[in-house]
Protein backbone atom coordinates (compact mmCIF):
# COMPACT_ATOMS: atom_id res chain seq x y z
CA UNK A 1 0.00 0.00 0.00
CA UNK A 2 2.74 2.42 1.00
CA UNK A 3 6.37 2.01 -0.06
CA UNK A 4 8.98 4.45 1.15
CA UNK A 5 12.44 4.32 -0.37
CA UNK A 6 15.62 6.04 0.77
CA UNK A 7 13.71 8.83 2.53
CA UNK A 8 15.98 11.63 3.75
CA UNK A 9 15.06 14.80 5.62
CA UNK A 10 17.53 17.55 6.45
CA UNK A 11 16.87 20.66 8.52
CA UNK A 12 19.74 22.88 7.43
CA UNK A 13 22.88 20.93 8.32
CA UNK A 14 21.06 18.60 10.68
CA UNK A 15 20.01 15.25 9.27
CA UNK A 16 16.69 14.21 10.83
CA UNK A 17 16.02 11.15 8.66
CA UNK A 18 18.90 9.38 6.90
CA UNK A 19 17.66 7.35 3.98
CA UNK A 20 15.09 4.96 5.45
CA UNK A 21 12.91 2.33 3.75
CA UNK A 22 9.42 1.50 4.99
CA UNK A 23 6.68 -0.75 3.74
CA UNK A 24 3.05 -0.87 4.84
CA UNK A 25 0.91 -3.71 3.48
CA UNK A 26 -2.86 -3.57 3.09
CA UNK A 27 -4.80 -4.82 6.12
CA UNK A 28 -1.97 -4.31 8.60
CA UNK A 29 -0.88 -1.94 11.33
CA UNK A 30 2.77 -1.01 11.04
CA UNK A 31 4.42 0.90 13.82
CA UNK A 32 7.45 3.13 13.81
CA UNK A 33 8.90 3.37 17.29
CA UNK A 34 11.87 5.23 18.66
CA UNK A 35 13.04 7.73 21.22
CA UNK A 36 12.23 11.42 21.23
CA UNK A 37 14.00 13.11 18.33
CA UNK A 38 14.72 9.89 16.45
CA UNK A 39 12.99 11.30 13.36
CA UNK A 40 9.54 9.71 13.62
CA UNK A 41 7.47 12.85 13.10
CA UNK A 42 9.83 14.06 10.36
CA UNK A 43 9.26 10.78 8.54
CA UNK A 44 5.48 11.22 8.54
CA UNK A 45 5.68 14.91 7.61
CA UNK A 46 8.02 14.02 4.76
CA UNK A 47 5.65 11.36 3.43
CA UNK A 48 2.88 13.98 3.07
CA UNK A 49 5.37 16.63 1.87
CA UNK A 50 4.91 18.96 4.83
CA UNK A 51 8.71 19.18 5.03
CA UNK A 52 11.35 19.09 2.29
CA UNK A 53 12.69 15.62 1.58
CA UNK A 54 14.44 13.42 -0.91
CA UNK A 55 13.65 9.81 -1.71
CA UNK A 56 10.60 8.19 -3.17
CA UNK A 57 7.14 7.51 -1.74
CA UNK A 58 4.79 5.21 -3.63
CA UNK A 59 1.21 5.09 -2.39
CA UNK A 60 -1.14 2.54 -3.91
CA UNK A 61 1.02 2.26 -6.99
CA UNK A 62 1.31 6.00 -7.57
CA UNK A 63 4.41 8.11 -6.98
CA UNK A 64 3.42 10.83 -4.50
CA UNK A 65 6.96 12.03 -3.78
CA UNK A 66 6.42 15.41 -5.42
CA UNK A 67 2.69 15.82 -4.83
CA UNK A 68 1.36 18.80 -2.84
CA UNK A 69 0.16 17.92 0.67
CA UNK A 70 -3.53 18.58 0.00
CA UNK A 71 -3.42 16.42 -3.12
CA UNK A 72 -1.84 13.52 -1.25
CA UNK A 73 -4.68 13.70 1.26
CA UNK A 74 -7.26 13.92 -1.54
CA UNK A 75 -5.59 10.85 -2.96
CA UNK A 76 -6.47 8.85 0.15
CA UNK A 77 -3.49 9.08 2.50
CA UNK A 78 -4.44 10.89 5.69
CA UNK A 79 -2.26 12.00 8.61
CA UNK A 80 -3.43 12.62 12.17
CA UNK A 81 -0.71 15.06 13.23
CA UNK A 82 1.27 15.08 16.44
CA UNK A 83 -0.48 17.12 19.14
CA UNK A 84 -3.82 16.45 17.38
CA UNK A 85 -3.99 19.99 15.91
CA UNK A 86 -7.72 20.33 16.38
CA UNK A 87 -9.04 23.65 15.05
CA UNK A 88 -9.71 24.95 18.54
CA UNK A 89 -11.75 27.91 17.26
CA UNK A 90 -14.08 25.68 15.26
CA UNK A 91 -16.83 23.52 16.75
CA UNK A 92 -16.60 19.72 16.80
CA UNK A 93 -18.98 19.52 13.86
CA UNK A 94 -17.06 22.19 11.92
CA UNK A 95 -13.82 20.28 12.51
CA UNK A 96 -15.44 17.22 10.97
CA UNK A 97 -16.75 19.36 8.12
CA UNK A 98 -13.18 20.43 7.39
CA UNK A 99 -12.11 16.80 7.29
CA UNK A 100 -14.79 16.17 4.65
CA UNK A 101 -13.89 19.27 2.64
CA UNK A 102 -13.70 17.29 -0.59
CA UNK A 103 -16.59 14.93 0.25
CA UNK A 104 -19.58 17.24 0.43
CA UNK A 105 -22.13 14.65 -0.55
CA UNK A 106 -20.91 12.07 1.98
CA UNK A 107 -20.54 14.49 4.87
CA UNK A 108 -23.62 13.44 6.78
CA UNK A 109 -23.18 9.70 6.46
CA UNK A 110 -19.46 9.95 7.34
CA UNK A 111 -20.23 12.18 10.29
CA UNK A 112 -22.81 9.74 11.61
CA UNK A 113 -20.24 6.96 11.35
CA UNK A 114 -17.74 9.03 13.33
CA UNK A 115 -20.34 9.79 16.01
CA UNK A 116 -21.13 6.11 16.16
CA UNK A 117 -17.48 5.28 16.69
CA UNK A 118 -16.98 8.15 19.15
CA UNK A 119 -20.27 8.66 21.01
CA UNK A 120 -18.54 11.13 23.31
CA UNK A 121 -18.13 13.59 20.44
CA UNK A 122 -21.82 13.48 19.62
CA UNK A 123 -22.69 15.13 22.91
CA UNK A 124 -20.41 18.05 22.08
CA UNK A 125 -21.10 18.80 18.43
CA UNK A 126 -21.51 22.53 18.94
CA UNK A 127 -18.68 22.96 21.41
CA UNK A 128 -15.45 24.63 20.33
CA UNK A 129 -12.68 22.09 19.68
CA UNK A 130 -10.47 23.87 22.21
CA UNK A 131 -12.83 23.05 25.07
CA UNK A 132 -12.49 19.27 24.65
CA UNK A 133 -10.30 17.11 26.87
CA UNK A 134 -7.11 15.63 25.46
CA UNK A 135 -8.70 12.25 24.82
CA UNK A 136 -11.73 13.78 23.13
CA UNK A 137 -9.44 15.90 20.97
CA UNK A 138 -7.55 12.80 19.90
CA UNK A 139 -10.83 11.10 19.00
CA UNK A 140 -11.90 14.19 17.07
CA UNK A 141 -8.56 14.25 15.26
CA UNK A 142 -8.95 10.61 14.21
CA UNK A 143 -12.60 11.17 13.31
CA UNK A 144 -11.68 14.25 11.30
CA UNK A 145 -9.09 12.26 9.36
CA UNK A 146 -11.65 9.52 8.66
CA UNK A 147 -13.98 12.14 7.15
CA UNK A 148 -11.78 12.27 4.07
CA UNK A 149 -12.50 8.57 3.43
CA UNK A 150 -8.80 7.71 3.54
CA UNK A 151 -7.48 4.48 2.06
CA UNK A 152 -4.64 4.59 4.56
CA UNK A 153 -4.15 6.38 7.85
CA UNK A 154 -1.00 7.62 9.54
CA UNK A 155 -1.13 8.48 13.23
CA UNK A 156 1.53 10.56 14.95
CA UNK A 157 1.82 9.86 18.70
CA UNK A 158 -1.89 9.37 19.42
CA UNK A 159 -1.10 8.51 23.05
CA UNK A 160 0.79 11.74 23.73
CA UNK A 161 -0.30 13.34 26.99
CA UNK A 162 -3.27 11.03 27.58
CA UNK A 163 -4.23 9.14 30.73
CA UNK A 164 -3.57 5.35 30.57
CA UNK A 165 -7.28 4.51 30.50
CA UNK A 166 -7.85 6.85 27.55
CA UNK A 167 -4.78 5.47 25.78
CA UNK A 168 -6.19 1.96 25.80
CA UNK A 169 -9.51 3.32 24.54
CA UNK A 170 -7.77 5.10 21.63
CA UNK A 171 -5.67 2.04 20.80
CA UNK A 172 -8.76 -0.14 20.79
CA UNK A 173 -10.28 2.17 18.18
CA UNK A 174 -7.10 2.03 16.11
CA UNK A 175 -7.22 -1.77 16.16
CA UNK A 176 -10.83 -1.71 14.98
CA UNK A 177 -9.87 0.52 12.06
CA UNK A 178 -7.30 -1.95 10.78
CA UNK A 179 -9.83 -4.18 9.03
CA UNK A 180 -10.88 -1.24 6.81
CA UNK A 181 -7.68 0.67 6.28
CA UNK A 182 -3.99 -0.01 6.82
CA UNK A 183 -2.32 2.13 9.47
CA UNK A 184 1.16 3.52 9.98
CA UNK A 185 1.42 4.27 13.68
CA UNK A 186 4.22 6.38 15.11
CA UNK A 187 4.61 5.96 18.85
CA UNK A 188 6.90 6.65 21.74
CA UNK A 189 4.76 4.31 23.77
CA UNK A 190 6.48 1.31 22.16
CA UNK A 191 4.82 -1.36 24.25
CA UNK A 192 1.26 -0.29 23.48
CA UNK A 193 2.10 0.19 19.81
CA UNK A 194 3.82 -3.17 19.32
CA UNK A 195 0.94 -4.94 21.06
CA UNK A 196 -1.56 -3.90 18.39
CA UNK A 197 0.82 -3.78 15.41
CA UNK A 198 1.64 -6.51 12.89
CA UNK A 199 5.04 -5.20 11.98
CA UNK A 200 7.46 -2.74 13.56
CA UNK A 201 10.37 -0.53 12.63
CA UNK A 202 12.77 0.86 15.20
CA UNK A 203 14.10 4.30 14.36
CA UNK A 204 17.35 5.44 15.93
CA UNK A 205 19.02 8.75 15.07
CA UNK A 206 17.22 8.93 11.76
CA UNK A 207 18.03 5.39 10.65
CA UNK A 208 16.13 2.13 10.91
CA UNK A 209 18.14 0.05 13.35
CA UNK A 210 15.81 -2.94 13.39
CA UNK A 211 12.61 -4.16 11.80
CA UNK A 212 10.65 -7.33 12.32
CA UNK A 213 7.21 -8.72 13.07
CA UNK A 214 5.81 -6.84 16.06
CA UNK A 215 5.64 -9.91 18.31
CA UNK A 216 9.31 -10.66 17.62
CA UNK A 217 10.25 -7.09 18.51
CA UNK A 218 8.30 -7.41 21.76
CA UNK A 219 10.47 -10.38 22.59
CA UNK A 220 13.72 -8.84 21.36
CA UNK A 221 16.17 -8.19 24.22
CA UNK A 222 17.61 -5.02 22.74
CA UNK A 223 14.17 -3.52 22.12
CA UNK A 224 13.05 -4.55 25.60
CA UNK A 225 16.05 -2.87 27.18
CA UNK A 226 15.85 0.32 25.19
CA UNK A 227 12.15 0.96 24.69
CA UNK A 228 10.11 -1.29 26.91
CA UNK A 229 11.75 -0.51 30.23
CA UNK A 230 13.59 -3.84 30.62
CA UNK B 1 -25.43 70.97 20.02
CA UNK B 2 -29.17 70.52 19.58
CA UNK B 3 -30.88 67.25 18.78
CA UNK B 4 -31.18 67.95 15.06
CA UNK B 5 -27.47 68.55 14.65
CA UNK B 6 -26.73 65.56 16.83
CA UNK B 7 -28.83 63.27 14.66
CA UNK B 8 -27.36 64.73 11.52
CA UNK B 9 -23.84 64.07 12.76
CA UNK B 10 -24.82 60.61 13.95
CA UNK B 11 -25.86 59.65 10.44
CA UNK B 12 -22.73 61.22 8.97
CA UNK B 13 -20.63 59.27 11.46
CA UNK B 14 -22.36 56.03 10.54
CA UNK B 15 -21.67 56.71 6.89
CA UNK B 16 -17.98 57.49 7.41
CA UNK B 17 -17.67 54.56 9.80
CA UNK B 18 -19.15 52.26 7.17
CA UNK B 19 -16.34 53.09 4.75
CA UNK B 20 -13.70 52.44 7.40
CA UNK B 21 -15.46 49.20 8.35
CA UNK B 22 -15.62 47.90 4.78
CA UNK B 23 -11.92 48.53 4.27
CA UNK B 24 -10.98 47.28 7.74
CA UNK B 25 -12.57 43.87 7.06
CA UNK B 26 -9.99 43.27 4.33
CA UNK B 27 -7.10 44.18 6.61
CA UNK B 28 -8.34 41.92 9.36
CA UNK B 29 -9.09 38.91 7.13
CA UNK B 30 -5.75 39.00 5.32
CA UNK B 31 -4.02 39.38 8.66
CA UNK B 32 -5.96 36.38 9.93
CA UNK B 33 -4.75 34.02 7.22
CA UNK B 34 -1.29 35.41 6.38
CA UNK B 35 -0.31 37.34 9.54
CA UNK B 36 0.38 40.19 7.14
CA UNK B 37 -0.58 43.85 7.47
CA UNK B 38 -1.42 44.30 3.81
CA UNK B 39 -0.29 47.88 3.34
CA UNK B 40 -1.39 47.76 -0.28
CA UNK B 41 -5.00 47.31 0.82
CA UNK B 42 -5.78 51.05 0.87
CA UNK B 43 -4.49 51.26 -2.68
CA UNK B 44 -6.72 48.40 -3.77
CA UNK B 45 -9.57 50.58 -2.58
CA UNK B 46 -8.22 53.40 -4.77
CA UNK B 47 -8.01 51.03 -7.74
CA UNK B 48 -11.66 50.05 -7.23
CA UNK B 49 -12.75 53.69 -7.16
CA UNK B 50 -10.70 54.54 -10.26
CA UNK B 51 -11.98 51.62 -12.30
CA UNK B 52 -15.55 52.52 -11.39
CA UNK B 53 -14.83 56.12 -12.38
CA UNK B 54 -13.39 55.14 -15.77
CA UNK B 55 -16.20 52.71 -16.46
CA UNK B 56 -18.71 55.49 -15.79
CA UNK B 57 -16.80 57.87 -18.02
CA UNK B 58 -17.09 55.44 -20.89
CA UNK B 59 -20.83 55.63 -20.50
CA UNK B 60 -21.52 52.57 -18.37
CA UNK B 61 -24.24 53.19 -15.75
CA UNK B 62 -23.12 53.56 -12.12
CA UNK B 63 -24.35 50.17 -10.90
CA UNK B 64 -22.59 48.23 -13.66
CA UNK B 65 -19.49 50.41 -13.28
CA UNK B 66 -19.42 49.56 -9.58
CA UNK B 67 -19.41 45.87 -10.43
CA UNK B 68 -16.53 46.43 -12.86
CA UNK B 69 -14.67 48.30 -10.11
CA UNK B 70 -15.26 45.46 -7.64
CA UNK B 71 -14.16 42.81 -10.13
CA UNK B 72 -11.08 44.82 -11.11
CA UNK B 73 -10.06 45.35 -7.50
CA UNK B 74 -10.57 41.63 -6.80
CA UNK B 75 -8.33 40.73 -9.75
CA UNK B 76 -5.62 43.16 -8.60
CA UNK B 77 -5.96 41.65 -5.11
CA UNK B 78 -5.52 38.11 -6.46
CA UNK B 79 -2.55 39.16 -8.62
CA UNK B 80 -0.84 40.88 -5.67
CA UNK B 81 -1.13 37.69 -3.70
CA UNK B 82 0.00 35.38 -6.50
CA UNK B 83 2.88 37.52 -7.74
CA UNK B 84 4.14 39.25 -4.61
CA UNK B 85 3.02 37.36 -1.50
CA UNK B 86 2.78 33.72 -2.52
CA UNK B 87 6.51 33.27 -3.24
CA UNK B 88 7.11 34.49 0.33
CA UNK B 89 4.83 32.06 2.21
CA UNK B 90 7.78 30.45 3.97
CA UNK B 91 9.82 33.65 4.29
CA UNK B 92 10.06 35.74 7.47
CA UNK B 93 6.99 37.93 7.97
CA UNK B 94 9.08 41.10 7.72
CA UNK B 95 9.86 40.32 4.05
CA UNK B 96 6.14 40.04 3.40
CA UNK B 97 5.47 43.36 5.11
CA UNK B 98 8.14 45.18 3.11
CA UNK B 99 6.77 43.64 -0.09
CA UNK B 100 3.29 44.93 0.81
CA UNK B 101 4.69 48.45 1.24
CA UNK B 102 6.41 48.07 -2.13
CA UNK B 103 3.13 47.06 -3.80
CA UNK B 104 1.48 50.05 -2.19
CA UNK B 105 4.09 52.46 -3.65
CA UNK B 106 3.87 50.69 -6.98
CA UNK B 107 0.09 51.08 -7.30
CA UNK B 108 0.13 54.71 -6.13
CA UNK B 109 2.85 55.69 -8.57
CA UNK B 110 1.50 53.62 -11.44
CA UNK B 111 -1.85 55.37 -11.20
CA UNK B 112 -0.18 58.77 -10.81
CA UNK B 113 1.90 58.20 -13.94
CA UNK B 114 -1.03 56.85 -15.93
CA UNK B 115 -3.76 59.24 -14.86
CA UNK B 116 -2.05 62.22 -13.22
CA UNK B 117 -2.20 63.34 -9.62
CA UNK B 118 -4.96 65.92 -10.06
CA UNK B 119 -8.10 64.86 -8.20
CA UNK B 120 -10.93 63.86 -10.50
CA UNK B 121 -14.51 64.83 -9.79
CA UNK B 122 -16.65 61.76 -9.17
CA UNK B 123 -20.18 62.25 -10.45
CA UNK B 124 -22.40 59.94 -8.46
CA UNK B 125 -25.90 59.23 -9.79
CA UNK B 126 -28.49 61.71 -8.65
CA UNK B 127 -30.50 59.29 -6.55
CA UNK B 128 -27.49 58.94 -4.23
CA UNK B 129 -26.68 62.62 -3.84
CA UNK B 130 -30.22 63.98 -3.66
CA UNK B 131 -30.80 65.92 -0.45
CA UNK B 132 -33.81 64.98 1.61
CA UNK B 133 -34.99 66.41 4.89
CA UNK B 134 -36.56 64.99 7.98
CA UNK B 135 -37.78 67.83 10.16
CA UNK B 136 -34.78 70.11 10.34
CA UNK B 137 -32.23 67.52 9.27
CA UNK B 138 -30.91 67.79 5.73
CA UNK B 139 -29.01 64.81 4.38
CA UNK B 140 -27.94 63.30 1.07
CA UNK B 141 -29.57 59.92 0.61
CA UNK B 142 -26.16 58.30 0.37
CA UNK B 143 -25.59 58.63 4.14
CA UNK B 144 -28.56 56.32 4.69
CA UNK B 145 -27.74 53.93 1.86
CA UNK B 146 -24.07 53.51 2.75
CA UNK B 147 -24.56 52.17 6.31
CA UNK B 148 -27.48 50.01 5.18
CA UNK B 149 -25.49 48.40 2.40
CA UNK B 150 -22.53 47.98 4.75
CA UNK B 151 -24.58 46.08 7.32
CA UNK B 152 -25.99 43.90 4.56
CA UNK B 153 -22.47 43.12 3.32
CA UNK B 154 -21.35 42.36 6.86
CA UNK B 155 -24.20 39.88 7.20
CA UNK B 156 -23.09 38.19 3.97
CA UNK B 157 -19.46 38.02 5.08
CA UNK B 158 -20.43 36.50 8.43
CA UNK B 159 -22.68 34.02 6.65
CA UNK B 160 -19.76 32.97 4.43
CA UNK B 161 -17.40 32.67 7.41
CA UNK B 162 -19.72 30.68 9.64
CA UNK B 163 -22.05 28.78 7.33
CA UNK B 164 -19.99 27.74 4.30
CA UNK B 165 -17.13 25.28 4.16
CA UNK B 166 -14.92 27.91 2.53
CA UNK B 167 -15.60 30.28 5.40
CA UNK B 168 -14.83 27.57 7.93
CA UNK B 169 -11.58 26.92 6.08
CA UNK B 170 -10.74 30.64 6.30
CA UNK B 171 -11.28 30.49 10.06
CA UNK B 172 -9.30 27.26 10.31
CA UNK B 173 -6.48 28.79 8.29
CA UNK B 174 -6.24 31.62 10.79
CA UNK B 175 -5.35 28.93 13.30
CA UNK B 176 -3.03 26.59 11.44
CA UNK B 177 -2.11 26.42 7.75
CA UNK B 178 -0.33 23.03 7.89
CA UNK B 179 -3.33 21.28 9.39
CA UNK B 180 -5.65 22.88 6.84
CA UNK B 181 -3.55 21.27 4.11
CA UNK B 182 -3.87 17.93 5.92
CA UNK B 183 -7.62 18.20 5.42
CA UNK B 184 -7.03 17.97 1.66
CA UNK B 185 -7.68 21.70 1.33
CA UNK B 186 -5.74 23.82 -1.15
CA UNK B 187 -4.67 26.57 1.26
CA UNK B 188 -3.64 28.90 -1.58
CA UNK B 189 -7.16 28.75 -2.96
CA UNK B 190 -8.59 29.72 0.44
CA UNK B 191 -6.12 32.61 0.67
CA UNK B 192 -7.24 33.68 -2.79
CA UNK B 193 -10.85 33.75 -1.60
CA UNK B 194 -9.80 35.99 1.28
CA UNK B 195 -8.17 38.41 -1.16
CA UNK B 196 -11.29 38.38 -3.34
CA UNK B 197 -13.56 39.21 -0.39
CA UNK B 198 -11.21 41.82 1.08
CA UNK B 199 -10.51 43.57 -2.23
CA UNK B 200 -14.18 43.60 -3.25
CA UNK B 201 -15.19 45.22 0.02
CA UNK B 202 -12.35 47.73 -0.29
CA UNK B 203 -13.59 48.67 -3.76
CA UNK B 204 -17.10 49.21 -2.41
CA UNK B 205 -15.65 51.32 0.41
CA UNK B 206 -13.64 53.30 -2.14
CA UNK B 207 -16.67 54.01 -4.27
CA UNK B 208 -18.66 55.06 -1.20
CA UNK B 209 -15.81 57.41 -0.37
CA UNK B 210 -15.82 58.78 -3.91
CA UNK B 211 -19.59 59.30 -3.76
CA UNK B 212 -19.35 61.15 -0.44
CA UNK B 213 -16.41 63.45 -1.11
CA UNK B 214 -16.85 63.43 -4.31
CA UNK B 215 -13.42 63.21 -5.85
CA UNK B 216 -10.72 60.61 -6.32
CA UNK B 217 -6.94 60.73 -6.69
CA UNK B 218 -4.18 58.10 -6.80
CA UNK B 219 -3.14 58.79 -3.19
CA UNK B 220 -6.64 58.64 -1.70
CA UNK B 221 -5.95 55.17 -0.30
CA UNK B 222 -3.10 56.22 1.96
CA UNK B 223 -4.80 58.05 4.79
CA UNK B 224 -8.15 56.24 4.49
CA UNK B 225 -6.26 52.94 4.40
CA UNK B 226 -4.24 53.85 7.47
CA UNK B 227 -7.37 54.84 9.36
CA UNK B 228 -9.16 51.65 8.33
CA UNK B 229 -6.09 49.76 9.53
CA UNK B 230 -6.34 51.65 12.83
CA UNK B 231 -10.00 50.62 12.96
CA UNK B 232 -9.08 46.97 12.44
CA UNK B 233 -6.51 47.06 15.24
CA UNK B 234 -8.86 49.04 17.47
CA UNK B 235 -11.58 46.42 17.03
CA UNK B 236 -9.11 43.57 17.44
CA UNK B 237 -7.21 42.46 14.37
CA UNK B 238 -8.30 39.05 13.13
CA UNK B 239 -11.91 39.67 14.11
CA UNK B 240 -14.37 40.69 11.38
CA UNK B 241 -16.91 41.91 13.93
CA UNK B 242 -14.13 43.88 15.58
CA UNK B 243 -13.19 45.55 12.30
CA UNK B 244 -16.76 46.76 11.90
CA UNK B 245 -17.01 47.98 15.49
CA UNK B 246 -13.64 49.71 15.16
CA UNK B 247 -14.68 51.32 11.88
CA UNK B 248 -17.86 52.75 13.33
CA UNK B 249 -16.13 54.00 16.49
CA UNK B 250 -13.59 55.80 14.37
CA UNK B 251 -16.25 57.26 12.08
CA UNK B 252 -18.37 58.57 14.94
CA UNK B 253 -15.37 59.98 16.82
CA UNK B 254 -14.03 61.81 13.82
CA UNK B 255 -17.38 63.40 12.97
CA UNK B 256 -18.28 64.34 16.52
CA UNK B 257 -14.90 65.77 17.42
CA UNK B 258 -15.10 68.08 14.44
CA UNK B 259 -18.73 68.97 15.18
CA UNK B 260 -18.13 69.75 18.82
CA UNK B 261 -14.71 71.34 18.55
CA UNK B 262 -14.57 72.91 15.10
CA UNK B 263 -11.25 74.51 15.97
CA UNK B 264 -9.74 71.01 16.21
CA UNK B 265 -10.98 70.14 12.72
CA UNK B 266 -7.47 70.26 11.31
CA UNK B 267 -6.43 67.48 13.68
CA UNK B 268 -9.27 65.12 12.84
CA UNK B 269 -6.99 62.56 11.21
CA UNK B 270 -4.88 62.46 14.36
CA UNK B 271 -7.86 61.37 16.46
CA UNK B 272 -8.00 57.96 14.85
CA UNK B 273 -4.48 57.25 15.97
CA UNK B 274 -4.91 58.89 19.37
CA UNK B 275 -7.86 56.61 19.95
CA UNK B 276 -5.91 53.62 18.75
CA UNK B 277 -3.06 54.31 21.18
CA UNK B 278 -5.51 54.79 24.03
CA UNK B 279 -7.31 51.49 23.46
CA UNK B 280 -4.10 49.55 22.93
CA UNK B 281 -2.72 50.87 26.22
CA UNK B 282 -5.60 49.25 28.10
CA UNK B 283 -6.47 46.33 25.84
CA UNK B 284 -3.57 45.36 23.59
CA UNK B 285 -5.67 42.81 21.67
CA UNK B 286 -8.25 45.46 20.70
CA UNK B 287 -11.91 45.62 21.65
CA UNK B 288 -13.08 42.26 20.30
CA UNK B 289 -9.72 40.69 19.66
CA UNK B 290 -8.40 37.63 21.37
CA UNK B 291 -5.03 36.06 21.58
CA UNK B 292 -4.24 35.69 17.90
CA UNK B 293 -2.51 32.38 18.28
CA UNK B 294 -5.97 31.10 19.05
CA UNK B 295 -6.91 32.23 15.55
CA UNK B 296 -10.23 33.84 16.27
CA UNK B 297 -12.32 35.37 13.54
Amino acid sequence: MLKVNDLTVNYGVIAAVRGIDLNVKAGTIVTLIGANGAGKTSTLNAIVNSVKKSGSVIFDGIDISKMATHKIVKHGLSLVPEGRKIFINLTVEENLRMGAFNNDEDFESLRNLVYEKFPRLKQKINQAGGTLSGGEQQMLAIGRALMSKPRMLMLDEPSLGLAPKIISEVFEIITELKSDIPILLVEQNAFAALKIADYGYVLENGSISLHDAAKNLLGNDEVRAKYLGG
Amino acid sequence: MNLDIFLQQLVNGASLGSMYALIAIGYTMVYGVLRLINFAHGDIMMVGAFLTFFAMQSGIPFEAALIIGIAGAAIIGILTDKIAYKPLREAPKISLLITAIGISFFLENLFTVLFGSTPKAFKAPEYLTKIFHLGNIYLPISVIIIPTVTLLILAIVLWILYKTKYGMAIRALAFDIQTVKLMGIDADKIIMIVFIIGSSLAAIGGVFYAVSYPSIDPLMGIIVGLKAFAAAVLGGIGSVGGAVVGGFILGFTEIFVVAMFPELGGYKDAFAFFFLILVLLFKPTGIMGQDLERGRF
